[in-house]
C-alpha cells in the first residue's frame, strides 16, 4: 500500500462530499433526524425507546453509509474514472482503503452526533458507558461502507445499486434480532442471522444497553464485525480488475 | 503489437491485428464509427482483456505495473469528477502519480483552461471537460499519450492548438497515438492506421497511402480501400 496515494484518494472524496451539501447532510444529519423521530414517537413510553434506541443506533448509520458508500463507488466505476486510476500507479487495496478511511472518518462524526443527541438530549438510558455506544456506532457505519464498496461491484448503474438497499439490507434488518430476540427465530432464519453482519451490530448494541461492564458476548461482537470490514475489503478488491471485457 | 484477438461479448471486434508505432510520431487511428479503436487503445492501455496475442508497449508487455506511470491515458468519455473543480481534479490525479505540483499549473496551461482553474468540471462544456481529461494526461510528462478522440466536440480554432501542442509534444520525443473519426485530422498526423471493422486496411504516412492508392486526400483512399475490399469479397 501507498501511503501518499490512500491519502489522496481520501482527501479527494472528502472533498467530493463537502462539494454535495446535499450528500453530506444525508449522512450527517439524517440518521439524527432519524433518532429523533423515533424518540417522538415513543413519547411517553422512555423504556420502549430505551429498548430499541440503541439497536437502532447501529441500524441507521450501518444502511446511510451502505447506501451513499454503493453509489459513489459504482459513479466511479461507471463514469471511467476508476479505469483510468487503474491504469495508474494506484493499487486496488490502495483505492478501497483511501474511500474506507474517508467515509470512515464521516462515520466516526456521524456515531459521535447521534449518540451524543440520544443520550444527552433525548435521554437516552443505557446501562454501558458512553464511549463504547459511540464505538460501536462508528463500526457499523464503517462496516456499511466497506459492504456498499463490495456490492457495487454487482450493479451496472446507480438504479441497481439502490436497489440492493431492501434486497440486502431489509432482510438483515428483519432476522437481527430487532422485531424478535434471535433466541426465538425460527431454526432455519436464527442460522441465517448468525452469518449476517447486522445481527453482531445490533447485538453488541443491545450488551452496550443492557450491561453496565465489558461483556464476552460484546467482544465476540466486535470481533465478528471487524472481520466482516476487513472481509468486505479484501473481497472488494478482488472485484476491482485492472482488465475488463 | 501482433495478432491481437479481443472478443467483447459475443463479438469479435479485434479478429487478429497487427501494428507498430514509431516512436516520437503522432500515429492517427481512424475509421468509422464501432470498428474497434477504443477496443485497440484500451489493449494498449493494458485495461482491455485480451483473447489472444501480444502487445508490446516501450519494451515491456502491455499492463505492466512499470508502464502504469509511462502513459498518458485519455478514455473517450472525459473520465474526471464533476463535483469538483478543475484545480482539484488535477492536483488528485498528480498526487496519484507522484508528480511534482508545479506541473498542475503547467498542463492547465496547455489545455488552455487556466482561467477556469475553480470551476467545478460538471459545470464545463464538453469540450472543456474533455480537456480536463486530457491535462490529466499530461501530467509527469509521459513518454507515451493515447489519446482516444481527444478533439471531439471543439471549435476549429482550438483542434488547431491542441494539435500544436501535440506536434511539439511528439517533438521533444513523446509517442503519440490518437483516435478519431474525422478523416480531414489525418493530414495533421505523421503516420496513419485506417481501420475498419476491427481489421486495419492499410498504414504509413498520408503521402504514401494517397500515393499507393493513387488519391487526393484521405478520405478517398479510405473510400477506395473500402470498395477495393467489397470487390475481392
Ligand atoms: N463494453 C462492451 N461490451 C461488449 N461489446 C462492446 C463493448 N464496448 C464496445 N463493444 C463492441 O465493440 C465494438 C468496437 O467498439 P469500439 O468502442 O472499440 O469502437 P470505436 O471504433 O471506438 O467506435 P467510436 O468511434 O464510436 O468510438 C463495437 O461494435 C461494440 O459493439
Ligand atoms: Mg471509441
Amino acid at each position: 500500500m501507498n501511503k501518499a496515494i490512500v491519502a489522496a484518494v481520501t482527501v479527494r472524496v472528502l472533498r467530493q462530499l463537502r462539494r454535495d451539501r446535499r450528500t453530506a447532510a444525508m449522512l450527517l444529519v439524517l440518521p439524527c433526524v432519524l433518532i429523533t423521530l423515533l424518540w417522538w414517537v415513543y413519547d411517553g413510553q422512555e423504556l420502549v425507546f430505551d429498548r430499541v434506541g440503541a439497536p437502532l443506533l447501529a441500524v441507521f448509520p450501518f444502511i446511510v453509509m451502505f447506501l451513499v458508500t454503493s453509489v459513489t463507488t459504482l459513479s466511479e466505476r461507471t463514469s471511467g474514472t476508476l479505469e483510468r486510476l487503474l491504469a495508474m500507479p494506484m493499487g486496488k487495496l490502495d483505492f478501497l482503503a483511501g474511500y474506507a478511511l474517508a467515509f470512515g472518518a464521516v462515520a466516526i462524526v456521524q456515531g459521535l452526533l447521534t449518540t451524543s443527541l440520544a443520550l444527552f438530549v433525548l435521554g437516552l438510558d443505557v446501562a454501558g458507558p458512553a464511549w463504547v455506544l459511540a464505538a460501536v456506532a462508528m463500526l457499523d457505519g464503517v462496516l456499511g461502507t466497506t459492504l456498499g464498496l463490495f456490492v457495487s461491484a454487482f450493479a451496472r448503474t446507480e438504479f441497481q445499486a439502490v436497489q440492493f438497499m431492501p434486497a440486502f439490507v431489509l432482510p438483515q434488518l428483519l432476522v437481527c434480532g430487532l422485531l424478535l430476540p434471535r433466541d426465538q427465530l425460527p431454526d432455519a432464519l436464527r442460522v441465517a442471522s448468525d452469518l449476517l453482519p447486522l445481527s453482531y451490530a445490533v447485538d453488541a448494541m443491545q450488551q452496550v444497553s443492557m450491561h453496565a461492564e465489558w461483556t464476552t458476548d460484546l467482544g465476540r461482537d466486535v470481533v465478528v464485525l471487524v472481520g466482516f470490514i476487513g472481509g468486505a475489503l479484501l473481497l472488494g478488491a478482488a472485484t476491482l480488475r485492472r482488465r475488463t471485457p | 503489437m501482433q495478432d491481437l484477438v479481443v472478443v467483447r461479448g459475443r463479438r469479435t471486434v479485434l479478429p487478429g491485428l497487427s501494428c507498430t508505432l514509431r516512436r516520437g510520431a503522432i500515429t492517427g487511428l481512424l475509421g468509422p464509427s464501432g470498428c474497434g479503436k477504443s477496443t485497440l487503445i484500451r489493449s494498449i492501455v493494458g485495461v482491455q482483456q485480451v483473447d489472444s496475442g501480444r502487445v508490446e508497449v516501450l519494451g515491456q508487455p502491455a499492463g505492466s505495473a512499470t508502464l502504469r506511470s509511462q502513459i498518458g491515458y485519455v478514455t473517450q468519455e472525459a473520465s474526471v469528477y464533476d463535483n469538483l473543480s478543475v484545480r482539484d481534479n488535477v492536483a488528485f490525479f498528480s498526487r496519484v502519480l507522484g508528480v511534482p505540483v508545479s506541473d498542475e499549473d503547467r498542463v492547465i496551461e496547455q489545455v488552455g483552461l487556466a482561467d477556469h482553474g475553480g470551476s467545478l468540471a460538471g459545470q464545463l462544456s464538453g469540450g472543456q471537460r474533455s480537456r480536463v481529461s486530457l491535462a490529466v494526461a499530461l501530467l509527469g510528462e509521459p513518454p507515451l499519450l493515447v489519446l482516444d478522440e481527444p478533439t471531439v466536440g471543439l471549435d476549429p480554432v482550438l483542434r488547431v492548438e491542441l494539435w500544436r501542442l501535440f506536434a511539439d509534444l511528439a517533438a521533444a520525443g513523446a509517442t503519440i497515438l490518437v483516435s478519431s473519426h474525422a478523416m480531414d485530422e489525418a493530414a495533421r498526423c505523421d503516420d496513419l492506421i485506417l481501420m475498419r471493422s476491427g481489421e486495419i486496411l492499410a498504414a504509413g504516412t498520408p503521402a504514401q497511402l494517397c500515393d499507393a492508392a493513387g488519391a487526393q486526400d484521405i478520405e478517398s483512399v479510405f473510400l477506395k480501400l473500402v470498395r477495393a475490399r467489397g470487390e475481392a469479397a
